[in-house]
């Protein structure tokens, strides 16, 4: 995952995310505690990052299980960036808001790695 | 099966996969999950799809195929290029198929997670159909895409558990580990049945090997058994006997040839026995063969030739050189030549495919021409297995066998020693080179279950046919052969009339 981070240019990437809507999905399975929380960190995300740029979509698949298939999903809670392309899967409840960022590719990672 | 006084027998959920239900005694523990691994390419994606397209076509158990490594595209090509197309099946909603994909470079990991996501999915997919039987293959790839083994282990143990409540009967693959079963230790979560293939070359020859490494609750076939995959899908070989259970009969069949039918108790062989007939080249093993199958046809009664030396064509044209003409019965259908050279295709090959062909046609009289030729494709040690298995089959199914054997030396006795303790009857032909002619002899070396004849006769291949002529003795007592047979005979009628009445 850092030797893909690395190659992709980063400055540019960033100038044109600015600008860029954030279409996000986010799939649990009833409103388990994790699920809650992916939700409380998901939000709290987008309004420092995002405001005023994003939608989230909150998919329960105990009620629609059909559509795990779609978007490959396997673990729960799942992320995925729709938009903007290409497509992300952040797995887990986003409180390691660091990785999320990364996730998201709303921060370079570390500068010491850049 | 013996019972057991403190558990109930497991019930099992036959595959339908020819053999392996006979090792499993019956099949996969019913309501489970068993452990499929192996190496690359040794078949346990069709293991798994022909569980479930038998579960579906046969026993109304519909199924869900899981797959992790292929799509549904791919699978589907795949399985109707084996004969199998898993398209109409999936029309009528008895069999599903699934891709899993997991591209690790989409996926990043944010936090705590379980694996709820692909336990809606099966179970929607389960409870979509009905289904009754389930296959996974390869769950192990999830470790390639999710870097946390601990909550995978936790998660995989979860999964298989739930299996089991869930009541599917299931197939779980795994990739063939350096030290364990699997790569990533499945079977110690999967406890209850372990299955393991295998697919090493050995002379040169691919060979497929299947065996039950764990059945809980259950007696099984502990060898390893070869298998084989083609068009119609696996067929598994155990090595062990069919048992020697197989109902005995009493009915006679004409050898086709009347001196011949004289030796043996005056009636020919047994109905369902096997016969061996020895020779070195050229002493008429071929001939024998052709009268037995030839006899059959007339009583109208259907054969089945296997030539691993000649092609149809060939045997056809060298019979009617002494006058047995096998044409008509092939026109009619009767008889079928199978001609196959024996190095087409690994051991368990040509015994799968004569299995095969024995149970599709139901002959009475097979013949296989010559059983030594298999022997240049297997170790002798495996052809004798699979002889004994198939004459064990053959013997279930009421059909006559004929083997002939060729042989290097003037002895053969020695050399088919080994697979004589099969057969009933074992009859031996021998060139005799005397007085610059060479003469055919055949005697009948033993007979299970019947008073055979003693005597070496002379075996004469004539444009009329095939004869069995007494042997006469020259004035010093010596056995005269051929030329100084005939001309002994017509003069002294009297020694010739008495030896005849002897051997009748």
């Amino acid at each position: 995952m850092t030797g893909k981070s690395k190659r992709r240019p980063r400055a540019p990437r960033q100038q044109n995310g600015d600008a860029e809507f954030f279409e996000l999905r986010l799939y649990i399975a009833g409103q388990t505690s994790r699920s809650l929380a992916a939700l409380t960190n998901l939000k709290r995300i987008c309004e420092e990052h995002l405001q005023g740029r994003y939608r989230i979509e909150v998919i329960d698949l105990l009620q629609h299980p059909q559509l795990a298939r779609g978007d490959q999903i396997l673990a729960l809670p799942t992320l995925v960036r729709k938009l903007p392309e290409p497509i992300r899967k952040l797995v887990g409840d986003l409180s390691d808001t660091e990785r999320a960022l990364v996730g998201l590719d709303l921060r370079p990672l570390r500068p010491a790695k850049a | 099966m013996p019972r057991e006084s403190v558990s109930r027998p497991v019930p099992k959920a036959p595959t339908g996969i020819q053999g392996l239900d006979e090792i499993t005694g019956g099949g996969l523990p019913r309501g489970r999950p068993t452990l499929v691994c192996g190496g690359p390419g040794c078949g346990k994606t069709i293991l798994g799809m022909e569980f479930l397209m038998n579960g579906a076509r046969r026993y109304d158990e519909p199924g869900v195929f899981m797959s992790f490594e292929e799509s549904v595209e791919d699978l589907t090509l795949n399985f109707a290029s084996l004969g199998f197309d898993p398209r109409p099946l999936s029309a009528r909603k008895k069999l599903s198929l699934d891709y899993v994909r997991i591209e690790p470079s989409e996926i990043y990991e944010t936090g705590e997670y379980n694996l709820d996501g692909l336990f809606i999915r099966l179970e929607h997919a389960i409870d979509a159909i009905g289904a009754k039987r389930v296959v996974l293959d390869t769950i192990e790839t999830l470790f390639s895409g999710l870097s946390d083994t601990r909550v995978l282990r936790a998660e995989l143990r979860r999964l298989f558990n739930w299996l089991r409540t869930k009541g599917v009967t299931a197939i779980v693959t795994g990739e063939r580990g350096n030290e364990g079963m699997t790569r990533h230790g499945l079977e110690e979560y999967l406890t209850d049945c372990v299955i393991l293939l295998d697919h090493r070359v050995v002379e040169q020859n691919a060979t497929r090997r299947l065996r039950v490494v764990k059945y809980r609750g259950s007696p099984h076939g502990a060898n390893e058994s070869p298998f084989f995959i083609d068009t119609s899908g696996i067929s598994v070989l155990p090595i062990t006997s069919l048992g020697l259970q197989h109902r005995v009969s009493n009915g006679r069949l004409s050898a086709g040839i009347s001196g011949l039918d004289e030796m043996l108790g005056g009636k020919g062989y047994l109905r369902a026995s096997s016969i061996l007939v020895s020779g070195s080249a050229g002493t008429g093993k071929t001939s024998v063969a052709g009268y037995f199958v030839d006899a059959a046809c007339r009583r109208g009664e259907s054969a089945l030739y296997f030539a691993f030396e000649e092609s149809a064509a060939q045997i056809v044209r060298n019979l009617q050189s002494i006058g047995l003409d096998l044409e008509p019965w092939l026109r009619k259908g009767l008889l079928q030549i199978q001609a196959e050279r024996a190095t087409t295709s690994g051991l368990e090959g040509h015994l799968s495919g004569m299995h095969r062909l024995i149970e599709e046609n139901r002959p009475r009289v097979v013949v296989v021409d010559p059983i030594s030729n298999l022997i240049s494709v297997g170790t002798s040690v495996e052809v004798r297995a699979m002889l004994a298995r198939l004459i064990d089959f053959m013997k279930v199914k009421q059909t006559t066998a004929l083997f002939s054997s060729l042989t290097v030396d003037e002895n053969p006795e020695a050399t088919d020693i080994g697979i004589s303790s099969f057969m009933d009857t074992w009859l031996v032909l021998r060139n005799n080179e005397v007085n610059g002619e060479r003469n055919r002899t055949l005697n009948v070396l033993k007979s299970r279950g019947m008073a055979h004849s003693n005597q070496v006769r002379e075996f004469v291949l004539t444009r009329d046919g095939l004869k069995l002529v007494d042997m006469v003795r020259d004035r010093h007592g010596r056995v005269a052969f051929g030329s100084r047979r005939a001309a002994r005979s017509a003069s002294t009628t009297g020694n010739g009339a008495r030896r005849r009445s002897n051997g009748r």
